[in-house]
């Protein structure tokens, strides 16, 4: 196979399954921001602390021994999201329940100045509370793996990516059916979608947007461990994951569950194409670059419901 | 906003030498850094004021304009040995341009959207500084001359130059906050869609403000690295720069000069000293020092605390003066007996038979002013206006009626330009408006009330309609006056012109939106449910002022989902449905005719119609 086929090959699966776990993140701003319209800049944060999580509790408790260097930090991962829920509901039932909600149902824009702001004090904290906790030095959560590779043909397949990339597409998967099917799910959409009308019909608004801010930096959180397996993160690394994840929800559409977990794909692979004409240090650029130029001309993205009113 | 400029010059001035005095003093020199920083950080801020406090835009990536303005002077000096003399200014002519190009596309976007595209400007620049290898780059010490490379021995003269700076920069937001152009910008803050039917050009307005900003946030980001003599992607471009930026205005108070000044003071000298005597312990505490500030003030003074101390203080104030007799803000007493004097005895019956054949007869001859030609306008697969087409004639009150959801106000968005027709033709005096934005439709000679008033909340009542009268002034005081003429014809003259517009009932808001569209003179009014949320006596009167400005020559084109008020007041009716016109004419016959009781009116409307025209 010629070299260039090759390296597009290589990309494009990495892009992939890279992409798999974005759509997982996506997912999770998507029922925060897509659907219940809470501009959380925070997010990426609360996924550095999904990080930190999934690390500590395989170092710590020694998931890998217990349960092998497969499952182990899959698990870790896993544990990782019930831990930032709890943290979420906490911030979001003492915090960022005050810009948000019934509260502000009926002021237009000046409730999204507010949380942006708010979310972007908690963001500061988070991340630099975490160089106090955690310190500045890169890690990565090391397992056998990290370095495997499954041969497809003549492309190399990381085994840590596949494996993430398998969890992030069922538990999308099984988010969406709970959304879509449950009688939870359906509360917590009526809530987002029309919080007076909700609360008409006898929904506890505050309590449906506290569980549904935890379920979304939770849902991130997990696909922040799962990515942590191949990645090096710092505390400082939220900033360059909340526009990956804005960009997937905006390109997949507002409102649309699935359609993050696209647009997160997408961006995963335009992230890992990207590498084959620029350099290295310029994958970002090329996310922020291609989230521009989404928001400029394709605002409701592949799957938007809902229209922006004039 | 109350205080006169000389004061307030009177007052930066104090503050620059008191600010500089205290700094001689200081022999420190860690101190000395600080006092400088503090100065920088306090332009920064008012560069971000600058657009985002005076237009509500909230900006996220000010932190490009600084990074940009810090490489443009380093790299001139480091790589072409240009003085930072030079170099800063030319700093800010980047900053300038960076405006342009970054405001041309963003100011596309609203809301969220475009502070989420402001947070990636900066980001996507940081690392292509990276990449192009400018990780870290010191600017040379001159051991020659280091005067003319704006290097000093003594680091009070950095102190100096950073003074300097901020009193530019707060001299340019005094004029700003003094000028039509800081209006407009208020304006636009407080109700865009508002301002720009008002007759304002946001966009141009908006552009402007990103320019300033984005020169003034160069100046800042030049002067940082001139004093501190090293730059890295992270400290120029980094979300800090542009965190700092909003929290110290934030802090200390959105739309005022004094509000960053106030934010750097207190926030920059508080996170420096931690950083200093616990930083090798806790290494992020300025970061969480800032983030619990951002937190705090959002929580319990969103306005900052300038006004937060303001308001108490005129608090006190009011205080102490109440008891002394009425409140300003009485109710509208000179509208009603002003509709009194002017009303026949039996206001509520439409005018006598012989002045209204005589009317009619008038306008059976008059040009039409507008003209709807197979307007057509579709949301996905809504027809919102289909194939609409009438004619307004010149002098006349046209009504349309409709159901909700009918079209109308649809149809009001395509007549002044919020929205563009998919088909069709709209004329006004013979001249088609086809692309015009709101402002210029405004300009041609059209002004609009909106269905939910769109006031500027924080403006007073007089503010408001000086807003709208913009579009047919040259001056500020030509359009203090057509403001002043606009009140008095709707009776909302006098000690209510002064009135805060957040306070107003809804009839006085009516009113005074009423005015803000008459302001500049138009000659065609759309009225959008002027009469909804009324009760039964406001809307007598209201009714009666638009009699009046439609006999001073203005002519009106009104809608309504009700038929009582429109019944008597229109010469000429239409009825819309579905985003169709199902009949239009004299009010009389659209009321019989069948098509239009089957369609929409229903049977027991019948009856009702023909007793109030009869």
């Amino acid at each position: 196979m010629p070299g260039m086929v090759l390296d597009f090959l290589q990309a494009l699966a990495a892009g992939l399954l890279v992409g798999g776990t974005y759509g997982l993140m996506c997912v999770g701003l998507g029922i925060i921001f897509g659907v219940m319209r809470v501009v959380n800049f925070a997010h990426g944060d609360f996924m550095m602390l999904g990080m930190y999580s999934a690390f500590y509790l395989v170092s710590w408790l020694g998931l890998m021994a217990l349960f092998g260097p497969y499952a182990g930090p899959v698990v870790g991962a896993l544990l990782a999201g019930p831990i930032v829920f709890l943290l979420g509901w906490f911030l979001h039932r003492h915090l960022i329940a005050r810009a948000t909600g019934a509260r502000v149902a009926g002021a237009e824009g000046e409730g999204h100045y507010t949380q942006i702001i708010l979310t972007l004090g908690v963001s500061l904290i988070l991340q630099n509370g975490g160089l106090i906790v955690f310190g500045s030095l890169p890690t990565s959560i090391q397992t056998p793996m990290s370095r495997e590779s499954w041969e497809l043909g003549s492309v190399f397949i990381n085994q840590a990516r596949t494996i993430s990339f398998v969890i992030s597409v069922i538990l999308a998967l099984a988010l969406y059916w709970f959304l879509a099917r449950s009688h939870l799910g359906k509360t917590l959409r009526a809530a987002a979608d029309n919080p007076i009308a909700a609360a008409y019909v006898g929904v506890d608004v505050d309590r449906s947007h506290r569980l549904a801010f935890g379920l979304g930096v939770g849902i991130t959180a997990i696909g922040g461990g799962l990515i942590a397996t191949t990645q090096a993160f710092q505390p400082y690394i939220g900033f360059d994951f909340v526009i990956v994840m804005f960009a997937g929800v905006v390109l997949g559409g507002l409102g649309s569950i699935l359609g993050a977990f696209w647009g997160g794909l997408l961006i995963g692979v335009v992230q890992q194409m990207s590498t084959l004409v620029l350099p290295y240090q310029l994958q970002n650029t090329a996310i922020f670059v291609v989230f521009l130029l989404i928001i400029f001309f394709w605002p409701r993205g592949m799957f938007g419901k809902t229209w922006e009113r004039t | 906003m109350i205080t006169s400029p000389r004061r307030q010059l009177v007052a930066i001035a104090t503050f620059a030498v008191v600010y500089l005095l205290l700094g001689m003093a200081v022999r420190n020199s860690y101190y000395q850094l600080m006092m400088t920083l503090v100065l920088i950080w306090a332009s920064m801020g008012l560069s971000w004021n600058v657009l985002s406090g005076y237009s509500g835009l909230i900006s996220f990536g000010q932190a490009a304009f600084f990074g940009l303005g810090g490489y443009t002077m380093t790299i001139a000096f480091v790589k072409f040995g240009i003085t930072p003399w030079i170099g800063i200014p030319m700093g800010c002519v980047v900053g300038v341009v960076a405006g342009v190009v970054i405001g041309l596309p963003t100011f596309r976007l609203r809301g969220h959207y475009f502070g989420l595209s402001m947070l990636a400007y900066p980001l996507a620049m940081l690392y292509i500084f990276e990449w192009l290898g400018y990780q870290e780059v010191s600017l040379p010490m001159k051991r020659e001359n280091p005067a003319m490379f704006a290097q000093f021995q003594d680091p009070r003269m950095y102190m100096v130059l950073a003074m300097g700076l901020l009193v530019v920069c707060m001299l340019i937001s005094l004029k700003v906050e003094r000028s039509r152009f800081g209006r407009q910008l208020l304006a636009i803050k407080q109700n865009e869609p508002a301002a720009e039917a008002a007759g304002i050009d946001t966009w141009r307005q908006k552009m402007y403000a990103i320019m300033l900003s984005g020169g003034m946030a160069a100046a800042a980001g030049g002067m940082y690295a001139n004093v501190l003599l090293v730059v890295t992607p992270q400290s120029m471009f980094g979300m800090l720069v542009s965190a700092q930026a909003l929290i110290f205005s934030l802090f200390g108070g959105v739309g005022t000069f004094w509000g960053p000044v106030i934010g750097s003071a207190v926030l920059v000298p508080l996170s420096e000293i931690l950083h200093g005597e616990l930083g090798h312990i806790v290494p992020g505490i300025q970061g969480v020092v800032y983030g619990v500030a951002v937190v705090v003030i959002i929580l319990l003074a969103p306005e900052g605390i300038y006004w937060k101390v303001r308001d108490k203080l005129a608090e006190r104030r009011a205080g102490k003066s109440a008891g002394q007799g009425a409140s300003s803000a009485a109710p509208a007493g000179p509208v009603a007996a002003r509709a009194l004097s002017t009303l026949p005895d039996d206001a509520s019956s439409a005018p006598s038979a012989a002045a209204a054949t005589a009317r009619s007869a008038a306008l059976a001859v008059a040009k039409p002013l507008l003209t709807l030609d197979h307007v057509s306008l579709a949301f996905g697969g809504l027809k919102a206006v289909d194939n609409v087409s009438f004619s307004v004639k010149a002098g006349a009150i046209h009504g349309i009626i409709g159901p909700n959801g009918a079209g109308k106000t649809t149809m009001f968005n395509v007549i002044n330009g919020f929205l563009p027709p998919a088909s069709g033709e709209i004329r006004f005096e013979g001249e088609s408006l086809a692309g015009l934005k709101p402002h210029q439709v405004c300009r041609r000679g059209i002004g609009r009330t909106f269905q939910v008033v769109r006031a500027f909340p924080r403006m007073t009542v007089l503010e408001n309609v000086i807003t709208g009268a913009y579009a047919g002034a040259a001056t500020d005081e030509q359009a203090r006056a057509l403001a002043l003429n606009a009140l008095a014809r709707v009776g909302l003259a006098g000690a209510q012109a002064d009135a805060i517009a957040g306070g107003l009932t809804t009839k006085q808001l009516r009113l005074m939106e009423l005015a803000r569209a008459l302001a500049p003179k138009p000659r065609l009014l759309l009225l959008d449910e002027t009469f909804a949320g009324l009760a039964h006596d406001a809307i007598e009167d209201l009714l009666e002022i638009i009699r009046q400005v439609n006999r001073e020559g203005v002519t009106v084109l009104i809608i309504e989902h009700t038929m009582q008020a429109m019944v008597k007041l229109a010469d000429e009716f239409g009825v819309l449905n579905h985003g169709s016109l199902l009949a239009s004419g004299p009010p009389a016959e659209v009321v019989r005719n069948p098509a239009v009781i089957e369609a929409y009116l229903g049977k027991k409307w019948m009856a009702h119609a023909e007793n109030s025209v009869a």
